[in-house]
């Protein structure tokens, strides 16, 4: 479980987060949402301990998250930010291979590699394990570093719009693959824009509009025409098609 | 095969070795050995030092055309020896003694640089403005020591002036063995944190994601560099290129992006290019000039084509 108390932040002088509390749920898929600069990739890293809160309290199982242990917290935590750039000339198996670096300190054993194999597999990569980044496509790259999160088998799973760059097919493919993770106990926390596929899998939406907590709980009392219009500021329309909900602008 | 590329590199450095310690040599073999192999040791210590110091640097700053050098350690060098003279003298500077001088030389450069990574890292400074900030300080110190140049006497310049390149041929025994010891020491820490430097070129983000503490292990890593560079430095004399020119070959033969490989394979580069350079030069070319010079010069001209090469991109 991760407890956020009144959690605000700074960047570069300007409030971004705004007293935000929430509680995000293992087993359950979570979705952040809200308009450009509503303060979800702070929050996701605020989370992830990669910015420091100007005040309030991320706890993690009852434990302040700036009190545990960067490599205890890697193993239990794992985090994908948006536009992640890789420099070094790396096989899509070798950025696997790192998400098993906080398990293996850098000498991956037979169950590690099991484990990668699995990852590269389940995100339809195995074909192109031993290609190098900077020749796969932005798809690709991108189920590459989703696949290296899911390789630190964390408890929590952090990802900031995964699903940029990837197909139709390949969305569903990997919301499946997060919600199965979801199923065996994960908290999965993922900033989504396209609001149908927020429906369609998560289970709880967290809303936040200007660094503020603006609307959260299960899609059918958040994605709701009145609330998603006042959160995006434009008519917004809802339909129901075959038990799904679909958002239109 | 990136064995067998560390297997050929040390082929090629124990060619260079065995070449360097026996060609041209006459009468006395037990003397001439003798003598050479502490040279030999000095060019692969000052080799190690320069190359790995690079290669760290250049995996903590993410930039594969910087060298610590541009952090000012050469410019604070010269700066040293011209306060030495100008305080001293020519003649006191010279007589000083070779360890007290190299002890305020390595003590100089490794105290400004720790004081620089504390202070500018712990307010949670980026890499970038921390490289911004010792290029200014290089300019200040280079400027300062202008200025002393233009006060003292011009024979004390000369000494000065003989100070500003490395020269690879005259290293004091005594220092030879504590800059041994002290690159071994820092090199074995190093070595020790070979998966931890393949985690820190993924970017600080991942890295903290991937459970290290990035800017306390950039401190690390930085302050290593440090005595490293303050070492080769402080035997040798400034090396500005030739780092680059190590870590350009390195990269562009290793085939892999492993600090387990890259680090020992640079060492083995860096130590054959000066062996082998020394060799060409002194035995079979028989020129007075120093490897240095040269060796600098191509350095300089890597630096140049990685530089029209990311602006082509």
């Amino acid at each position: 479980m991760i407890e956020i108390d009144e959690v605000s932040a700074t960047l570069g002088g300007t409030r971004v987060l705004d007293r935000v509390s929430a509680r995000i749920a293992p087993g359950r898929v979570t979705a952040l949402v809200g308009p450009n600069g509503a303060g979800k990739s702070t929050l996701l890293a605020v989370i992830g301990r990669l910015l420091k809160p100007s005040s309030g309290t991320v706890r993690l199982d009852g434990r302040e998250i700036s009190a545990i242990p960067s490599p205890d917290l890697a193993r239990r935590l794992a985090i994908l930010r948006q536009a992640t750039q890789i420099a070094p000339r790396l096989t899509l198996r070798d950025l696997v291979g790192f998400g098993r670096y906080p398990h293996s300190g850098g000498r991956l054993g037979d169950a590690d590699r099991a484990i990668v194999e699995t990852c590269l597999a389940e995100l339809d990569l195995a074909p192109f394990a031993d290609r190098h980044l900077d020749s796969v496509s932005g798809g690709q790259r991108q189920r590459a570093l989703i696949a290296m999160t899911l390789a630190q088998t964390p408890g929590v799973l952090l990802l900031d719009e995964p699903l940029n760059n990837l197909d139709l097919g390949h969305v569903r493919r990997t919301m499946d693959v997060l919600a199965a993770r979801a199923r065996a106990g994960t908290a999965v926390v993922v900033v989504l824009h396209d609001l149908t596929v927020a429906a369609r899998f998560a289970d709880d939406l967290v809303a936040l509009k200007a660094g503020r907590l603006f609307a959260s709980g299960p899609p059918e009392d958040v994605l709701t025409a009145d609330t998603l219009s006042a959160l995006y500021e434009t008519d917004i329309a809802v339909h129901d098609v075959a038990g799904t909900r679909v958002v239109m602008a | 095969m990136e064995h067998r590329r560390l297997v050929l590199a040390a082929a090629a450095f124990t060619l260079a070795s065995v070449l360097f310690l026996t060609l041209g040599a006459r009468g006395n073999w037990s003397f001439a050995l003798m003598f050479r192999a502490e040279r030999l040791l000095a060019l692969a210590v000052v080799g190690t030092a320069v190359a790995w110091s690079t290669i760290a640097f250049q995996t903590v700053t993410g930039n594969r055309i910087l060298t610590p050098s541009i952090m000012g350690f050469d410019a604070l060098y010269l700066l040293i020896q011209t306060m030495l003279v100008a305080a001293l003298g020519g003649l006191g500077a010279a007589t000083l003694g070779a360890l007290p001088r190299f002890g305020i030389e390595t003590g100089l450069m490794i105290g400004a640089a720790l004081v620089l990574f504390a202070v500018l890292l712990r307010r949670g400074a980026d890499l970038t403005l921390l490289v911004l900030t010792g290029i200014v300080f290089g300019i200040l110190f280079r400027s300062l020591a202008g200025l002393v140049n233009r006060l003292i006497d011009p024979s004390e310049f000369a000494i000065v002036q003989g100070a500003a390149f490395a020269r690879f041929t005259t290293v004091d025994d005594r220092l030879l063995w504590i800059g041994t010891a002290a690159t071994a020491l820092a090199a074995a820490l190093l070595w020790r944190r070979r998966d931890r430097l393949d985690v820190v070129a993924l970017g600080r983000e991942t890295a903290i994601g991937l459970g290290i503490d990035h800017d306390r292990e950039a401190r690390r890593l930085l302050a290593l560099v440090a005595v490293l560079v303050s070492v080769s430095t402080a035997l040798v004399g400034p090396v500005v290129f030739f780092g680059l020119l190590v870590s350009a070959i390195t990269h562009g033969i290793a085939g892999t992006w492993r600090h387990a490989t890259v680090l020992p394979l640079s060492g083995l580069v860096s130590a054959t290019i000066l062996v082998g350079g020394q060799t060409l030069f002194e035995r079979v070319l028989a020129f007075e000039t120093s490897v240095s010079v040269v060796i600098e010069g191509l350095g300089g001209l890597v630096f140049l084509f990685l530089i029209f090469r990311r602006s082509a991109r």
